[in-house]
């Protein structure tokens, strides 16, 4: 092999090997930062090696075992070599090559589930994913939720003292426990995700990049994870992410729903949605991110907004109420329900919501109830509808089409 | 990315003769060579203690000179590390290998990029 296609291939290796081959290096030298030295010597060495010896046959097993070796003789020869040796011993019985292949996704997979522990603080788990399971930079992640670098920084050396000090185990979760475990996971993603698709002030691509990070992940999950809501929450944010070129106009304003150009959606994630969702109701076992889905497809699906199937919109909420009975749930049914049967009948949804509480500094409540005012010419209750619902917005886009409905409604 | 790590000590503890100092001392001979080793190195330089040291100012085109600053505070700057990292945890990670570290303290500061704006302070 010439020393071209040796640099070539180191190249791919790290393109495309690297953040497979630190999963695997996690789980054997049982550490992350190990892991991160060990996999640095792995490439070192392949830098060096290769194009004098050739490139191995694979990449992978390669750098793998050349990093668990280059790791043994580093703890042998440092001076810590006593208090390393009963870890010498066990990583001595690991043999390297063993069932390698077979292992790589369950690596990946460990790593997530270990990113996403419940024992860390949300924010913890998130940017611990981002760095570890995604591969942004501190850098990038604090750029994106528009922090310091050094609080990115600190939440990911305490989140890695915390999983070393309660010396969380390195593994896919036992059968009993996945369930509750793979909620935490799907929560983190479905945070990154919104992070970026909450945001429509500023042209920071970081932002669209969570999104993109986001789905990844999900596509990920969904290979090696065969639960129903993994299929929901990756549809979820495909149907989302469909929407994106027609959800805010030239002037940065959001466009609802009702007034999207709906030619603009992309109909490409639309059908990969459509079959996902379909697959997760064959298995019948639905769950709370597929019902989600399966809500935002059927406005995917609908020509004009006027011939949305609110019967159908409806009857997934239900399903919904029972699976998530949340006061959020409950009023987008009303909002459904308002749809269905008109503003009065709505309204009456909305009010039942309200009254039942939880949603008092809730700004979507006030302003539903608002639109359903207005539509109803109950223009008083209206304005202070929209007031309290402006009160309670930060995000400048979402306030600003709130003042425009606001005076829509005429001089007070 | 890179990150200058400004390494702190007490010259009293560093200097003090004791196992765990003359641990480090020795560790730190050869610390440049682990970095090169793994390519995170770019360049270092140790400093001599500030007695040696002249502080300058220019004020009013005038210049001015004392001498210092002592030794009165607990820990002095005493050497920097400039460093290759992926990103500020990589080079903190990085830094935490740096031997006196244990006895003293490492800033990680990272190298102005000056393709980007400056700061708005």
């Amino acid at each position: 092999v010439s020393p071209p296609s040796a640099h070539a291939a180191l190249e791919a290796a790290y393109r495309t090997d690297r953040r497979r081959v630190r999963a695997t290096l996690i789980r054997l030298l049982g550490g992350f930062d190990a892991a991160d030295e060990a996999l640095h010597d792995a490439f070192a060495a392949a830098a060096e090696q290769w194009p004098r010896v050739g490139v191995p046959e694979n990449p992978y097993a390669w750098l793998v075992s050349a990093g668990h070796y280059k790791t043994i003789d580093r703890w042998r020869c440092q001076a810590r070599l006593e208090a390393a040796l009963p870890e010498l011993a066990l990583l001595a019985e690991v043999s390297v090559e063993q069932d390698l292949t077979e292992t790589i996704e369950d690596d990946e997979l460990r790593l997530i589930f270990i990113c996403c522990h419940p024992a860390l603080p949300p924010d913890a788990r998130i940017a611990l994913c981002l760095r570890e399971v995604c591969g942004l930079t501190t850098e990038e992640i604090a750029r994106a939720y528009l922090v310091p670098a050094p609080t990115i920084a600190q939440r990911i050396v305490r989140a890695k003292a915390r999983i070393r000090d309660a010396a969380i185990p390195y593994e896919v979760p036992p059968p009993h426990a996945l369930p509750a475990r793979l909620d935490s996971v799907l929560q983190v993603v479905y945070l990154i995700f919104n992070e970026g698709y909450a945001a429509t002030q500023g042209p920071d691509l970081m932002r669209e990049a969570l999104c993109e990070q986001a789905i990844r992940l999900g596509r990920l999950l969904v290979q090696l994870v065969h639960e129903p809501d993994v299929l929901g929450l990756l549809a979820l944010m495909l149907l989302h992410r469909s929407r994106r070129a027609a959800r805010v106009d030239a002037a940065g304003d959001l466009v609802l729903l009702e007034q999207q150009d709906r030619s603009a959606w992309d109909h490409e994630p639309i059908a990969e949605a459509r079959g996902l969702i379909d697959r997760a109701f064959a298995s019948r076992r639905v769950g709370t991110y597929v019902l989600q889905a399966a809500i935002a497809a059927v406005h995917a699906e609908a020509p004009t907004f006027a011939e949305t199937d609110w019967a159908r919109i409806v009857a997934l909420y239900d399903d919904l109420l029972r699976a998530d009975a949340s006061p959020v749930v409950a009023l987008n049914r009303a909002v459904a329900v308002s749809m269905q049967h008109g503003p009065a009948v709505g309204l009456a949804s909305v009010e039942a919501v309200l009254a039942q509480g939880g949603l008092d500094t809730y700004a979507l409540a006030h302003t539903a109830r608002a639109d359903m005012q207005r539509r109803l010419g109950l223009v008083e209750p209206a304005r202070a509808s929209y007031r309290a619902a402006i009160e309670m917005t930060q995000q400048p886009a979402e306030r600003r089409l709130l003042q425009a409905r606001l005076a829509q409604l005429g001089p007070a | 990315m890179r990150y200058a790590c400004l390494i702190y000590y007490n010259p009293k503890v560093l200097f003090d003769q004791s196992p765990a100092s003359q641990s480090v001392l020795a560790q730190c001979a050869g610390h440049d060579d682990v970095l090169k080793a793994s390519g995170h190195f770019v360049s270092a330089e140790a400093l001599e203690l500030p007695e040696s040291a002249m502080t300058v100012q220019v004020r009013d085109g005038k210049m001015s000179t004392v001498d210092g600053p002592f030794i009165e505070t607990k820990e002095m700057l005493g050497g920097f590390i400039v460093i290759d990292a992926l990103d500020l945890n990589e080079a903190v990670r990085i830094a935490a290998g740096i031997p006196q570290a244990r006895l003293g303290s490492v800033e990680v500061r990272p190298v102005v990029d000056f393709s980007g704006a400056p700061p708005i302070l």
